[in-house]
């Protein structure tokens, strides 16, 4: 079977990097993620927003391989995220959990990471990554140690650290002080102007809206709006989401 | 920068790398686990007249029996350490094989529980007065056979367990019937290495174990995935 | 009971079953009925153990019905799971160990009732008992496993694992105990050369075993269309 470097992957700038297709996902009989469909090219930015249960955390889960879908699919870089593990190299995942090792330090959980995708200089890897969170100099310190803040700034590091082509956040900035904060969006900036693809989770409209090239609003499992971020007016957006959402109350 | 995801064999021992390295730092479940295993000889120990039982005879049953024990309660820990901040999720999503996660952390067991007996066997030659010196090798032999087949099904029950709401009580409801055959086996054996029996009467028992750990470590490592696909 | 005569005013959904009598379920209860009847009044006692021997027929044909039916459907039921994951099969073996459970218990009550005059023991750790006390361990312990995981998906595929996997784990048991040693009178009907039973008792014998799977697939489609009903209950109350 011939090995597919996780390098370079779009052939060219215009190839789809995430690509979903009537995405679906039901529990039982409740559907959580109803028919989603929507492409990400390189340096494209998606911000998602919803109110809590519109199966946003799902819509996630499913692109990043954890959950497989009742029907529709999802490839990233070309591959089925489902067809095997190397279309997973390809993404990063932050979640609302830190997902890291608390017995473990900071670069211990990094480096760990690192290796599991691959990297050829772990040790380098993890280092860059938890510099570009400006959490370096606490990288010895077990994670139990550090407030949570730190630990969703570690958390990122771990997500980037692979430097992956696919950025899939939920609730980044949960927990991030100022600092921490404009540190993410430093670190996503950087990642999509070096050409991934980005999906930003989040119920902050600004901090949304501030690095998103699409936006869109989900309830009830679908997509019920979907726009370039050119088009939007923030103010008018607001106002609009809040309205949707209120249906639901 | 070129990256290629780790094959079968090096993803598992970074997974149980990892896992001995979290253990190594913590260390409260390994001596928790031992000093439960001492506790357990002793008491097992005081639990016959020995005017009766010799400790000679006894001696197997009991190491065996506390070995499945103190197994449980190093397993109990191992799919815990990936619950508690979800680190599960990340493991999933990297680009490994599912096996690769289960026998990463069954290798760690098996180191787990191979320490606890490295210090239960020669206690139970000093309490009991076995002379276990003489049968050492075939022994650490046996130990190895059971070691093997209690961790391929204990570890995947864990993995099972750990998201369950009676997560401590189900885990030896689980296992404790598929640790039979291993307890049976081992004990039979132990006791004719002891009795200084010719090896064939030991043979069948031996056969049983073989097989256990054979067929539970092929069936266990091929269901695992499916216990975390959702 | 009521028959299913005036079907406008009762509330059906698709999926879930129609009521009235259950007739399979009926008809394994008269089977089971008849063959005893018979077992009492007309076969004769066997010589050596007396009026005990006839606690057998129920004994056997129990044993019979948990380890061969409903433990193997249970395994392939949860085998066929974890390669279609259609919820009904899931359905099905939580319906084989639910039923499988009562006839576990069946020969667990029956097996000391006989051993006692005919052993002088309540209980020994015969092979084949102890693979049914095994059984019966298995049995409550995938039921408790269903009942801890909340899940529906999770609870499926977690159940399927155990199910095939206790599958895989009884001769393991068989062989461990057999070898520990057995005292179980040895299966004498399938000798073809010498037939150590009367033909009455044969007669009685063979139906018997018939009747009982007659009643375990009559409990089991109870058990499974209660399920069907549940999930539709479940289903419309979440739909509220």
């Amino acid at each position: 079977m011939p090995q597919q470097p996780a390098g370079p992957v779009a052939a060219s700038p215009d190839d789809p990097v995430v690509e979903a297709e009537a995405l679906a996902r039901q529990f039982g009989a409740r559907r959580a993620v109803d028919g989603v469909s929507f492409v990400l090219r390189a340096g494209e930015c998606l911000a998602l927003f919803g109110p809590n249960g519109a199966g946003k955390t799902t819509l996630l889960r499913l692109l990043a391989g954890l959950l497989a879908p009742s029907s529709g699919h999802c490839r990233v870089a070309g591959l089925g995220i489902r067809d095997g593990k190397l279309a997973r190299a390809h993404v990063g995942l932050v979640s609302h959990a830190s997902m890291l090792y608390g017995a473990l330090s900071a670069r211990e959980n990094v480096e760990f990471a690192a290796k599991l995708y691959g990297m050829p200089d772990p040790a380098g890897a993890a280092r860059d990554a938890l510099r570009s969170m400006r959490v370096l100099d606490r990288a010895e310190a077990p994670v139990r140690s550090l407030s949570r803040g730190l630990q969703q700034r570690v958390s990122i590091a771990r997500a980037i650290v692979h430097s992956p082509h696919v950025l899939l956040c939920d609730e980044p900035y949960t927990g991030l002080d100022e600092l921490g904060s404009a540190a993410l969006t430093e670190a996503l900036a950087e990642r999509r102007d070096s050409g991934a693809a980005l999906l930003l989770v989040t119920h902050n409209l600004g901090e949304g809206l501030a690095l998103a090239t699409q936006a869109a609003i989900m309830r009830r499992g679908s997509f019920v709006r979907h726009e370039n971020r050119s088009g939007v007016d923030a103010g008018t957006y607001a106002m609009e989401y809040r309205e949707l959402v209120t249906l639901d109350a | 920068m070129q990256s290629t995801p780790p094959g079968l064999f090096r993803a598992s021992w970074l997974v149980a790398r990892k896992d001995l390295a979290i253990e190594f730092r913590t260390r409260t479940a390994f001596f928790s686990t031992l000093v439960f295993a001492l506790l357990g000889l002793t008491i097992f120990f005081f639990a016959w007249d020995p005017t009766t039982v010799a400790a000679i005879d006894l001696a197997p049953g009991v190491l065996w029996a506390i070995f499945a024990f103190s197994g449980l309660l190093g397993l109990q820990r191992s799919f815990g350490v990936e619950q508690a901040d979800r680190a599960m999720d990340a493991l999933l999503a990297a680009p490994l094989d599912r096996e690769a996660v289960y026998l990463g952390k069954a290798v760690a067991n098996l180191l787990f529980v191979g320490g606890v007996q490295l210090v239960t066997i020669p206690a139970l030659a000093l309490f009991y007065n076995v002379p276990l010196a003489g049968i050492a090798l075939p022994l650490a032999g046996v130990a190895l056979l059971a070691a093997i087949g209690l961790v391929a099904v204990g570890t995947l029950f864990s993995s099972m367990a750990v998201n369950t709401r009676l997560a401590e009580l189900l885990l030896p409801m689980l296992s404790l019937p598929f640790f039979l055959p291993i307890v049976v086996s081992a004990s039979m054996t132990t006791a004719r290495l002891l009795a200084g029996r010719p090896a064939a009467e030991a043979w069948p028992w031996l056969r049983i174990l073989l097989a256990f750990d054979l067929v539970f470590g092929v069936a266990c490592t091929l269901l695992f995935p499916f216990t975390v696909e959702e | 009971m009521t028959t299913s005569g005036s079907s406008s005013a009762r509330v059906t959904t698709a999926s879930a079953p129609s009521q009235g009598v259950d007739w399979l379920l009926v008809s394994g209860f008269l089977a089971v009925a008849a063959f005893y009847v018979r077992a009492i009044f007309y076969t004769p006692i066997e010589a050596v153990q007396g009026p005990a021997q006839k606690i057998l027929y129920v004994h056997a044909t129990s044993a019979f019905v948990a380890l061969y039916l409903a433990f193997g459907l249970l395994g392939i039921a949860s085998a066929l799971y974890l390669w279609l994951k259609d919820e009904k099969l899931d359905l099905v073996a939580e319906s084989a160990a639910e039923v499988g459970l009562v006839f576990t218990s069946v020969v667990l009550v029956t097996g000391p009732l006989w051993g006692k005059p005919i052993w002088g023991a309540w209980w020994t750790w015969d092979a084949r008992l102890t693979l049914t006390l095994f059984l019966w361990f298995l049995i409550v312990g995938y039921l408790v496993l269903r009942g801890a995981v909340e899940d529906r998906g999770m609870r499926a595929r977690y159940s399927a694992v155990l199910g095939l996997l206790s599958i895989v784990l009884v001769p393991f048991i068989h062989l461990s105990v057999y070898l520990f040693r057995t005292m179980h009178p040895m299966p004498i009907v399938l000798k073809p050369s010498s037939p150590s039973m009367s033909p009455e008792m044969q007669w009685t014998f063979f139906p018997a075993f018939g009747a009982m799977a007659l009643l375990f697939v009559g409990l089991l489609r109870a058990r499974y269309r209660l399920g069907l009903l549940r999930d539709a209950v479940a289903a419309t109350e979440r739909e509220r």
